[in-house]
C-alpha cells in the first residue's frame, strides 16, 4: 500500500487563523484543500511539506454567491457541486463543463474549484513514485538537474493540466489572495506562469480564497476536453471559448484559451482578436482555429502523440466556435468526452 | 431474479433436447459465492491480518541491466522497528514456471535484468518503516550495456541477460514446417506478404499481488496468496527453501482478478516465506501498483510477418509465419508463448500447409508472459486482417471468405492438433445476421464501418508444465449424513467461476441445490492437485474431475437406496434434493436420508474424481504446445465510428457468437464473453505496456512508461459498447455437459474485427496494436498524398533460423513425428536442458 | 528522517455504519487504511491507493468518497458507510441480491465501492437512466465484466426498490 509520509496537521476555523499558520510556516506547510491532487503526490513524495494545514473546516470557503452583478465562488466549493448546478449555464458554461469533466465521480465529490486551479502541474517523467524517478535520476522539477522531455531545456516543461483554470480564464475570473500581511485580486490569466516549477504566483505564504466573475450576461462559453477515456484522465488539450455576440450575430468579444498544452493555460489573444466584429461564420472559424493552433506547443509528456494533439488543437477551437453560434455539435461532443452534458 | 430471457443474450443449440433433466446446468444461476461477493466477505490475500504480523517491502533495482558489487544492509538493519533484512544469498536457488528457464532468483544475487528486479527485502513492524529502512540499503552497482528491443537483443551478443538460451540475447528459437509450404506457394493463386506489430499489455487486476506466510505451530509452513497456481507456487517454494513439499501448504486466496497476471511463482511469495519462516511470526507483503507492472508477464510485443498463398475462391494453399517476441528479462512462461504465437493459425481455417518460425528475445524490461489467450491474440490479429485483405482482393464478402473455408469438426489439423467440435461456421451466420452484416458491409456512410474476425482457443493446456503422467486435475468429495457435501479440490478461483463450476456439476449429478455444498478449493493441503486457472482448463478439466467423483458417489448412494426402496437402482433419479423411483416418483427418500442408507450400508462416504487430457496425436518437439482435449470458436463484428479528420474512434457496438458447447451458468458465461470483449476493446485501442529509454548519451535508463493505473489506459464504464452476445450451444463429447472454454477465446477476435472496421469506415489499413487516432491520421494523411493508406511496421528483421523441424502433416502420410529429428519416445534431454531443470 | 516508531497516535469519533466507533491510528493513516487496518474492516478494496481506479470507495456524508484520498484525521464526527453497512435486517441489501442474481461480480474486488457508489446514487436519484448510470460508477474500474451485468444490475435494483416504496405506501 502506498503511505503518505509522516506530517503534522492543522485544521483552522478562519481564513485569518489559517493565514497566521502559513505565515509562520511558509513553505514548510501546504494548504490541503480536496486532497486529490497533494496527497497522490505526497505518497509518490513529489511534495513532502512538513505540515498539512486543512483549508475544509473554514465556512467561508464554502459559499456560492451568483448574483447579476457578478459571481463569488469560494475555493473549497467542490467540483461536483459546479457540474450540478444547473445556474452555471450560459455565459458560465465553460466552468460547469469543465468541472463535470475532471476525473471521476468520486474525485469531483472531493476535489474542490481552488485545488484544481493550483493544480500542481504534470508531466510523465514526474507524476512518478520515489522509486521510478530514482531510476532516471530524478529531473528538473523535483530532486534532479535535467528535464528528461526537452533535455537542452533549462526551464521545466511539465504541463498545466487543469480543467477549470481555462474555462475560468475564458469567462474573465479574477482570484482573491488572502494572507497575513494582507489580500490581493488578480486576473486569473495573470496568476499563471509559463514554467513548470513556478507556474503558479501564489506565494506560499497566500490562501487562493475565493473566485470572482464579471457579470457575463450576453455571453455563451464552452470548454472542450481532450484525453483517452470517458473519465479518470486529465485533460491531455483543452480549448475554453467564450464570445459575447450582438443582436446580428457578430462578435463583440470573445476570449479562446487553450489548456495542457504549455505550463500555463495559453490565452489565444489573436485568434480572439481575428473574430472581433465579424459573423462566426466558416472563415472566420478557420482563421481563428488556425491561429489559436499556433500557440499551442504540446510536448512528449503526456499521454498521445504531441503532434496530434496539437492538431486537435485547431479541431477543437472550431468545435467551440460552432457550438457558440449555434450548431448542433453534440455528437462530436459525446464522441469525446464518451457523455452527455445536460 | 433470474434471467432466463435476458434479451441481451441468445443460445442457440441443440441442448435445449434433454432439459428437463438439467435442473442446475443451464439455468442461470446466483453464483456459489456471490454472496461473499457482494457483502465484501470475500477474504483476498491482503484482507488477512493476523496477530503479530510483519510487513515486507522490496527494494528494487533501478538500473535496467548491471551487476551487483555490493550490497550494505546495516544502516537498515539498525532502523527502529526494522526486524530482517534479507538479500540474493539468502535465497539464491533459482526457480521459474517451466523446467526449461529456472532462471529467476528471490532476491537477485549478482544480476539485475531490469528496472524493478528485487534486491534486498526489509520486514518491519510497520509498511511505512519498511518502505523507510529501503533508502538505508547501499547497493554498489556496476552498469551494463542496457538492451532495449528485440532489434537490439538480436545485435548484442555481449552483454548476456542470461547465461542460458540459444546464443547472445536470443531466449528461443523455433522453426516447424508441416508439409511443404513453398509447393503450397506455388499452387496459389495470390500470394499475401503482410507485416504487423502488436504491442505488449497488461493484465492490470485491480487486485494488487499480495501474500501472507506463518510458520506453524507445528514448524510448517503456510502461505496464503493471489495465485492462480497454487500447485506451481507449491513446487517452486519447496525447491528454493529446500523444504519437503509435505511441510508446505499454499493457499490460494480467491483472486481479485488474474488473467493470467498471477501465474508465476513469484519473488514476492518465496521472500515472505522465507521472513517468516526466520522470524516466526506472520509476514505479509502488498505490492504497490507500480510493482504489479514490475511482476508483468503480461502480453509480449511481437513483430509478425504473415505470408500466405489462396487460390481464387479463397482456399488457403500454403502459409508462413514469422514472429520476433519481446520476451523481457526472463523466461518465465515465454517458451510456449512462442510455440502458441505459433500453434493456433491452423485450428480455424484449413491450412494445408504450414510454416513457423519464431524467435524470442531477452531484453531489460519486466519479463513477458501468459495474458488471456497466451500467445495467441498477436496471431490471432495478423490473420484476420490478412484474411480481410484476401477477402477484399478476391472480391469474395469477408463472411463467406471464412465460411468458405473453415476447418472441419474432430479434424487433425497440419500440426496434429485434433480438433473437436467446430461451430464457427454457426458462429460467423450468427453474427452476419444480428449485426445487419449484409445491410453495412462497405455500405455505410464515410467514417463509418463494421469488420468481421473470428478465433479459435484451447480448452485447457492438453500437457502439463512439467513432465509427469499423472491427472491434471482432481476432486474429492465428502458425503455428510446431514445430505450436505463437500467438494475438495485444488482449483483456484479467480472471478472466473471456477467454484460455481464445481458446485453447480455436483449439485446437478446429486439432484441437490449448489448451495447445499462447501466448497474447500485453492489449497494443497486440503485438495487433490488441480494445476491451476490457466488457459481455460478449469471447466474441463475440473468439471470432468467433479464430474466423475459425483457420478461415483450416486452410484454408492444409488445401490443403497436401491436395495432399501427395493427398486432397481438404474430407475432411480436424483433431482430436487431426493432419490426416487423415477417411474413412481413418489416413491424415494429425501437425499439426507439416501446418504444415511448408503453410509449405513457401506461405510463413510467419499469418492474421488481425475481427469488426465487424451493424448495429443502431435509428437514432435514442441508439439506439447497446442493440444486441448477440444477447441472453442468465435466470431464477432465491430462497428467503429472515425473522425476522418482526427482519426478518433468510437465503438458504439460489438456482435458476437461463441461456439461454448454447453453453458453450465449462463450468467457466467454471459460475464466472460462480455469481459473477454472489454479486454479485447482495451488492447485494440488504448492498452499499452510501453518504455521508455532515455537518450542514450545521457543515460542508460530503460523505464516503464507509466507503471500507474492512471496512465495504463484501461476503458471505463463510459467507454463500454453495446454487446450482444450469442451462445453456441452444441454439447462436445470431451466436456461435462458438453462444456467447452469461454473465458479467453472471445477476447482474440475484438482486435483483428476493430482493425477491420477501422478500414471499412475509412479506407486505411492499421497493422499495428493499438489502433489509435495518431495512427489513423498518419495514415489517412498517407491516403491522402496518394500512397498505401497505412499505419505499420515495413520491415521484419533477418534472423538466422535454426533448419525446421519437417513433420509431413496427416494427409501426406505423416505419423506426427518429425521426419528430421529422434523420435519422442527416444529422445534424451541435452546437457543444457538438464542443468535448467535441475 | 523522523522514525515512525517516534509518532504519538491520534484518535476520532466517527459513525461508522451507523455506529458510534473510537479509533486510535497513526496520524499519517488515510480513511482506507484506518478501516482495513485499525478497524477490521477488510471490505472496503484497494487498487493503487492515488484516486486511480476507485476500489476504495466509500460514503462520507452520503457522498461516495475515494477513501485512499480522505486523511482519517479530517473524518471524526462524520458518517462513514462501507459495504459492510449496506445490507439491511441482516438481509441483502436490493442491489447486493441484483448484483448476486445478475453476474455483477466477478472477482469481487471493485464491487463493494460500487456498490455504494450506486447506492448512492439510487439514493439521489431514484429512477436513473442507463446513462446515468453508466456515468455514476465511471469512477469504479472493472477488469472482469466489461460493466453492462453491472449496470444490468443497477437497474434491476432501482426498480426492487421502487417497488418496495409502492408497496410500503
Amino acid at each position: 500500500m502506498m503511505r503518505l509520509p509522516l506530517f503534522e496537521f492543522r485544521a483552522p476555523r478562519t481564513l485569518e487563523e489559517a493565514a497566521r499558520i502559513l505565515d509562520a510556516e511558509r513553505a514548510n506547510a501546504m494548504p490541503l484543500a480536496g486532497g486529490t491532487d497533494l496527497l497522490p503526490n505526497m505518497k509518490r513524495r513529489q511534495q513532502v511539506p512538513r505540515m498539512l494545514m486543512s483549508l475544509r473546516h473554514i465556512e467561508i470557503l464554502n459559499r456560492v454567491a451568483l448574483h447579476d452583478s457578478g459571481s463569488r465562488l469560494g475555493a473549497c466549493v467542490t467540483l461536483s457541486e459546479i457540474a450540478a448546478d444547473r445556474r452555471f449555464r450560459n455565459g458560465l458554461t465553460a466552468l460547469a463543463q469543465a468541472a463535470s469533466l475532471v476525473a471521476t465521480p468520486q474525485i469531483r465529490n472531493m476535489a474542490t474549484l481552488g485545488g484544481n486551479i493550483c493544480l500542481d502541474t504534470r508531466c510523465n517523467y514526474y507524476d512518478q513514485s520515489y522509486e521510478w524517478r530514482k531510476s532516471i535520476n530524478f529531473c528538473l522539477k523535483k530532486d534532479g538537474t535535467t528535464c528528461w522531455v526537452a533535455p537542452s531545456s533549462r526551464k521545466c516543461v511539465a504541463v498545466s493540466s487543469t480543467d477549470t483554470g481555462p474555462a475560468l480564464m475564458a469567462l474573465g475570473a479574477r482570484v482573491r489572495l488572502v494572507s497575513r500581511s494582507g489580500e490581493r485580486e488578480v486576473l486569473l490569466s495573470d496568476l499563471y506562469n509559463n514554467d513548470g516549477i513556478d507556474f503558479i504566483k501564489r506565494r506560499p505564504d497566500e490562501i487562493l480564497a475565493e473566485v470572482s466573475l464579471d457579470n457575463l450576461h450576453g455571453w455563451k462559453s464552452t470548454y472542450w476536453k481532450l484525453r483517452r477515456r470517458g473519465s479518470f484522465d486529465f485533460p491531455v488539450l483543452s480549448v475554453a471559448a467564450a464570445v459575447s455576440l450582438s443582436g446580428n450575430n457578430t462578435v463583440e468579444d470573445a476570449r479562446i484559451v487553450v489548456g495542457s498544452a504549455a505550463c500555463r493555460p495559453l490565452a489565444a489573444m489573436e485568434a480572439a482578436k481575428s473574430l472581433l466584429g465579424r459573423p462566426l461564420n466558416q472563415q472566420a472559424i478557420e482563421e481563428a482555429a488556425a491561429l489559436a493552433a499556433r500557440i499551442a506547443k504540446p510536448l512528449d509528456n503526456t499521454d498521445f502523440d504531441m503532434t496530434w494533439r496539437k492538431r486537435v488543437t485547431a479541431e477543437f477551437v472550431t468545435y467551440a466556435l460552432r457550438e457558440l453560434r449555434g450548431d448542433d455539435v453534440r455528437a462530436e461532443r459525446e464522441s469525446f468526452t464518451r457523455c452527455a452534458f445536460e | 431474479m433470474p434471467n432466463e430471457r435476458d434479451p441481451r443474450v441468445t443460445r442457440v443449440g441443440s441442448l435445449k433436447a434433454n432439459e428437463n433433466d438439467l435442473r442446475v446446468i443451464g439455468v442461470p444461476r446466483r453464483r456459489v459465492d456471490a454472496r461473499a461477493k457482494v457483502t465484501g466477505q470475500t477474504r483476498f490475500a491482503d484482507d488477512i491480518f493476523l496477530p503479530r504480523m510483519a510487513f515486507c517491502k522490496l527494494l528494487r533495482s533501478p538500473h535496467p541491466h548491471a551487476r551487483i558489487r555490493r550490497i550494505d544492509t546495516s544502516r537498515a538493519v539498525a532502523h527502529p522497528g526494522v526486524y530482517l533484512v534479507l538479500t540474493g544469498k539468502d535465497v539464491p536457488i533459482q526457480y521459474g514456471i517451466l523446467p526449461v528457464s529456472q532462471d529467476e532468483q528471490a532476491l537477485c544475487v549478482d544480476h539485475v535484468r531490469h528496472v524493478g528486479d528485487p534486491v534486498a527485502a526489509v520486514i518491519a513492524r510497520e509498511e511505512l518503516t519498511a518502505f523507510e529502512a529501503l533508502d538505508l540499503i547501499d547497493v554498489d552497482y556496476e552498469i551494463l550495456t542496457t538492451i532495449s528491443n528485440p532489434e537490439e537483443a538480436l545485435a548484442t551478443s555481449a552483454p548476456r541477460i542470461h547465461e542460458y538460451g540459444e546464443e547472445g540475447n536470443i531466449h528461443k528459437l523455433v522453426a516447424l514446417e508441416f508439409g511443404n509450404v513453398e509447393e503450397g506457394f506455388a499452387e496459389a493463386d495470390e500470394i499475401f506478404e503482410d507485416t504487423f506489430f502488436f504491442q505488449g499489455n497488461t493484465h492490470l487486476p485491480i487486485e494488487q499481488h499480495a501474500s501472507v506466510a506463518i510458520k506453524d505451530p507445528d514448524g510448517k509452513l503456510t502461505i496464503w496468496s493471489s495465485t492462480q497456481t497454487p500447485h506451481y507456487l507449491h513446487r517452486a517454494l519447496a525447491k528454493v527453501l529446500e523444504m519437503p513439499a509435505a511441510h508446505i501448504r499454499v493457499i490460494a486466496t480467491p483472486n481479485g482478478g488474474g488473467f493470467g497476471g498471477k501465474s508465476d511463482p513469484f519473488n514476492h511469495e518465496i521472500v515472505v516465506a522465507k521472513a517468516a519462516l526466520m522470524l516466526d511470526r506472520p509476514v505479509k507483503i502488498c505490492l504497490t501498483r507500480e510493482e504489479v507492472f514490475y511482476c508483468h508477464r503480461g502480453r509480449h510485443p511481437i513483430l509478425m510477418k504473415f505470408k500466405t498463398g489462396v487460390k481464387k475462391d479463397g482456399a488457403i494453399t500454403g502459409m508462413h509465419l514469422q514472429t520476433l517476441i519481446d520476451g523481457g528479462a526472463y523466461g518465465s512462461y515465454g517458451v510456449a508463448s512462442t510455440f502458441y504465437a505459433g500453434a493456433l493459425q491452423t485450428t480455424t481455417y484449413h491450412v494445408p500447409r504450414y510454416r513457423y518460425q519464431g524467435c524470442r528475445t531477452f531484453t531489460n524490461k519486466p519479463p513477458c508472459g501468459p495474458k488471456r489467450g497466451h500467445g495467441t491474440p498477436q496471431p490471432r490479429f495478423g490473420q484476420e486482417v490478412q484474411l480481410d485483405k484476401i477477402a477484399e482482393r478476391l472480391k469474395i464478402d469477408p463472411a463467406n471468405l471464412r465460411l468458405h473455408i473453415v476447418e472441419s469438426p474432430n479434424a487433425v489439423t497440419a500440426n496434429f492438433f485434433r480438433l473437436g467440435t467446430v461451430n464457427l461456421s454457426e458462429c460467423i451466420r450468427r453474427v452476419v445476421e444480428v449485426s445487419g452484416w449484409k445491410d453495412k458491409f462497405r455500405k455505410l456512410p464515410e467514417g463509418r464501418g463494421v469488420g468481421l474476425a473470428c478465433s479459435a482457443y484451447l480448452t485447457g493446456a492438453g500437457l502439463p508444465i512439467y513432465w509427469n503422467k499423472m491427472p491434471h486435475s482432481g476432486v474429492q468429495l465428502k458425503f455428510d449424513r446431514c445430505g450436505g457435501v463437500s467438494i475438495f479440490c485444488g482449483a483456484t478461483e479467480i472471478g472466473q467461476g471456477s467454484d460455481d463450476v464445481l458446485a453447480g456439476i455436483v449439485a446437478q449429478v446429486l439432484g441437490i441445490d449448489p448451495f447445499d455444498i462447501r466448497l474447500f478449493t485453492g489449497d494443497t493441503d486440503l485438495g487433490p492437485v488441480d494445476l491451476g486457472s490457466y488457459s481455460s482448463r478449469v471447466t474441463l478439466m475440473a468439471g470432468n474431475a467433479a464430474l466423475q467423483a459425483a457420478e461415483r458417489g450416486k452410484a454408492i448412494i444409488a445401490e443403497g437406496v436401491a436395495e432399501k426402496l427395493e427398486v432397481p437402482k438404474e430407475r432411480l433419479s436424483f433431482a430436487d434434493k431426493r432419490v426416487f423411483d423415477s417411474v413412481a416418483p413418489e416413491k424415494g427418500v429425501s437425499f439426507e436420508e439416501a446418504v444415511c442408507i448408503a453410509e449405513a450400508r457401506f461405510g463413510t462416504i467419499g469418492t474421488v474424481g481425475s481427469y488426465t487430457p487424451p493424448k495429443s496425436p502431435a509428437l514432435y518437439k514442441g508439439g506439447g504446445v497446442g493440444p486441448s482435449p477440444t477447441y472453442s470458436y468465435s466470431a464477432a463484428v465491430v462497428e467503429v465510428e472515425v473522425n476522418p479528420v482526427t482519426g478518433w474512434v468510437t465503438v458504439p457496438r460489438i456482435w458476437i457468437a461463441h461456439d461454448i458447447g454447453c453453458a453450465l451458468n449462463p450468467t457466467l458465461a454471459r460475464g466472460q464473453v462480455e469481459g473477454s470483449v472489454y479486454m479485447g476493446l482495451g488492447e485494440a485501442l488504448m492498452e499499452e505496456q510501453e518504455f521508455r529509454r532515455l537518450p542514450k548519451k545521457l543515460s542508460h535508463a530503460l523505464v516503464h512508461k507509466f507503471p500507474s493505473i492512471l496512465e495504463y489506459k484501461s476503458p471505463t464504464s463510459l467507454d463500454m459498447p453495446e454487446v450482444i452476445t450469442e451462445l453456441i450451444e452444441e454439447p462436445d463429447p470431451q466436456g461435462p455437459f458438453g462444456a467447452k472454454e469461454v473465458g479467453q477465446g472471445p477476447l482474440l477476435p475484438i482486435m483483428p474485427a476493430v482493425a477491420n472496421a477501422v478500414y471499412d469506415a475509412v479506407g486505411v489499413r492499421i497493422d499495428e496494436i493499438p489502433i489509435t487516432p495518431e495512427k489513423i491520421m498518419k495514415a489517412l494523411a498517407e491516403k491522402k498524398a496518394g500512397r498505401e493508406p497505412r499505419f505499420g511496421p515495413s520491415h521484419f528483421p533477418r534472423i538466422n533460423w535454426p533448419e525446421a523441424l519437417r513433420v509431413p502433416p496427416p494427409w501426406e502420410g505423416g505419423d506426427g513425428n518429425a521426419v528430421n529429428d529422434v523420435p519422442r519416445r527416444t529422445r534424451r534431454v541435452s546437457k543444457k536442458e538438464k542443468v535448467l531443470t535441475s | 528522517m523522523l522514525p515512525i516508531e517516534s509518532q504519538k497516535t491520534s484518535q476520532i469519533r466517527f459513525m461508522l455504519n451507523g455506529e458510534e466507533t473510537d479509533v486510535s491510528f497513526a496520524p499519517y493513516k488515510t480513511l482506507l487504511e484506518i478501516l482495513r487496518e485499525d478497524l477490521g474492516h477488510t471490505g472496503t478494496k484497494h487498487g493503487c491507493e492515488l484516486g486511480e481506479c476507485g476500489a476504495c470507495a466509500v460514503l462520507l456524508d452520503g457522498k461516495p468518497v475515494l477513501s485512499c484520498l480522505v486523511l482519517a484525521l479530517e473524518c471524526g464526527g462524520k458518517q462513514v458507510l462501507t459495504v459492510e453497512g449496506l445490507g439491511e435486517d441482516g438481509g441483502l441489501h436490493p442491489l447486493q441480491d441484483a448484483f448476486a442474481d445478475l453476474g455483477a461480480a466477478q472477482c469481487g474486488y471493485c464491487t463493494p465501492a460500487i456498490l455504494v457508489t450506486a447506492k448512492a446514487l439510487l439514493d439521489q436519484n431514484p429512477h436513473p437512466t442507463r446513462d446515468q448510470i453508466r456515468e455514476a460508477i465511471s469512477g469504479n474500474l472493472c477488469r472482469c465484466t466489461g460493466y453492462l451485468q453491472i449496470f444490468e444490475a443497477v437497474e434491476a435494483a432501482m426498480l426492487k426498490i421502487a417497488g418496495q416504496k409502492t408497496s410500503a405506501t
